[in-house]
Order: structure tokens, then sequence, then C-alpha cells
């Protein structure tokens, strides 16, 4: 009898860890640069630079002035430090690409994340296009909206 | 008399003068209050006319709350980020806040001569569509401190 409990308690237990290993694969390193933190996240969340390949970070950053239709524009020192950690963390700085790199061929730069195809695949199945309307939302680049720890690189709360 | 030679008193003097090092040396550090920043502001707006007369808040505050075509359509005015008012709170297009422009409600603020530089930059081109005059930033920031 005792045993038979045992079995069901490492059961369950074995079948809560893997379910959420399963589920929990959308996280991603903090920032870790200060400057890097709060020039990034001066108008909108800092995204982590895990999100999109080094080649995406340097046009970005050799065209601040024009960034999404801002001026963004930082004195060059500035722009190198940023540039160099963008790109030292990039979706494909890994030996092995990141999950931003799925589907993203070799011609292609993508300057937004939310035009990657993993962030639209992720989104399209379990976002509803109302949800999208919500005033609170306002962009699609407003992670913080339905991800409240975005900032700190967890995805994982949907 | 006898004060003047005690220990005590040359303690106390001594602490006090190093006291005043300190604050000398960390007042001249990185944290410059708003009024050394509207000091370089008004070196140059006298350097173009030396019959400069001073900055004014009413001219700050007209700047503040102009509506203007030669910029972006998306931010006509400081108030399309800024909110309508100085003490309030705005947002960024983003839906980032964006703390009140008051000093009274933001200390902080114009205390980094390098992040007032950026910001002037970048934001007088996206309302006005060129870069700022030194008696259009002393004006704003003149305004600003007295809200």
């Amino acid at each position: 009898m005792f045993r038979t409990r045992m079995f069901s308690v490492a059961a369950a237990i074995l079948f809560i860890t893997t379910a959420s290993i399963a589920v929990a694969d959308e996280r991603y390193k903090p920032i870790q640069d200060k400057l890097v933190s709060k020039e990034c996240g001066s108008c909108h969340m800092a995204f982590q630079p895990q999100m999109l390949p080094k080649r995406s970070w340097g046009k970005m950053m050799g065209e601040l002035q024009n960034h999404f239709g801002e001026d963004a524009s930082l004195d060059a020192a500035d722009v190198d430090h940023i540039k160099s950690y963008l790109e030292a963390n990039a979706a494909d700085s890994g030996w092995i690409g990141g999950k931003f790199m799925r589907g993203v061929k070799d011609n292609m730069t993508p300057l937004r994340i939310t035009e990657t195809p993993h962030w639209v695949y992720e989104h399209d199945k379990e976002v509803s296009p109302k949800a999208w309307k919500d005033p609170k939302v306002k962009t699609k680049a407003n992670c913080l909206a339905c991800h409240p720890r975005a900032n700190r690189g967890y995805y994982d709360d949907d | 008399m006898r004060l003047v030679f005690s220990y005590e008193f040359w303690r106390v003097g001594v602490f006090a003068i190093a006291l005043g090092i300190f604050a000398g040396l960390s007042g001249s550090g990185h944290a410059s209050p708003p009024a050394s920043i509207i000091d370089g502001y008004l070196a140059e707006a006298k350097k173009g006319n030396s019959a400069f007369k001073g900055f004014s808040p009413e001219r700050g505050r007209s700047l503040f709350f102009s509506n203007n075509t030669t910029g972006k359509p998306e931010t006509p005015s400081c108030t399309s980020c800024h909110s309508k008012n100085p003490i309030n709170a705005g947002q960024t297009r983003a839906g980032k806040e964006i703390a009140p422009m008051a000093v009274s409600r933001s200390p902080d603020r114009y205390t980094d001569p390098k992040k007032v530089k950026k910001w002037f930059r970048r934001n007088c081109k996206s309302v006005l569509g060129r870069i700022c005059t030194p008696t259009e930033k002393g004006d704003f920031l003149t305004f600003m401190l007295s809200q």
C-alpha cells in the first residue's frame, strides 16, 4: 500500500516537473549591461538581444537617427558599446542558433522582433486578433502588457 | 581666547575644511544642478546676441504648448508625449511612462548635461524638425524649473 502511494507521488512529481520544463522554454538572459538597459529602455522595454541576429542589431545601431520613425541618436562611444553587447548576445551568437533564428533566411535582416518567424508563430497560435486591440496593449512592441516579467527575460506566463 | 588654541577648536576647524573640500569636489562632479546647465545655455545665447536679457518661463511655456507642422506628424507638440501638464506623467509612443517634466515632481531631472543634450537633440528634431536654439533650451528649462 505504502509502496503504491510512494509510486504515485513520485509519478506525480515527475509529471509536474517534466510538464513545466516542456512549457518553460521562453526565457532569455536578462540584459546585464547598465548602458544597454538604460538607453534601449528609455522609450520602450529593452528587448533581449537574443531576439534578433547580429546583422539586424548592426544595421539598427547604424541608423538610430531614424529608429522606426523616431530619432534615437546617441554619441558614437555609446553606439559602439551598445552594439558590441547586442552582437555578443544576438540570436546567432552561440555555436548553435537560438530560437529566434528559426526560419530566418540568410538574406533576411529582420528589424522588428514582431516580424520574426518565431515571434509570429508563438503569438499566432495563442493570441486572438481581438486581444491586440486592447487599449492597454497599444502596440505589439509592448511585451509587458501581457508578460509582466518580460523585462527580466521571462515570457512563460501565458 | 583660550578657545582658539584648544584642541576642540582645531578639531572642529579641520573637520569643517575637510567638509568644504568634499562638498566642492562632489559639487563639481557628475551631478550638476539644472542652474549650471542653464548657465551654459545663457553663455551661448549671449554669444549670439550681446543684448540678450535672460530666459523667460513664459516663452518656455509657449514653446512647450506650441503646435508645429515642421516636425514629424505624430509629434506636433511637446505635449504629444509629455501630457498637457508638466506636473503629470507622459507616455512614449511605444507605451512607456515618462516621468513628469516639472522639477517639482522629478527633482533629478536636468542634472545630467549629457542626458539633457541628448533629449533636446532628439525631441527638437521630432517636434520642430530642427535643432533648438540656446534661447529656446534655456527658456524651456526655466519654465520647467518654475513648475
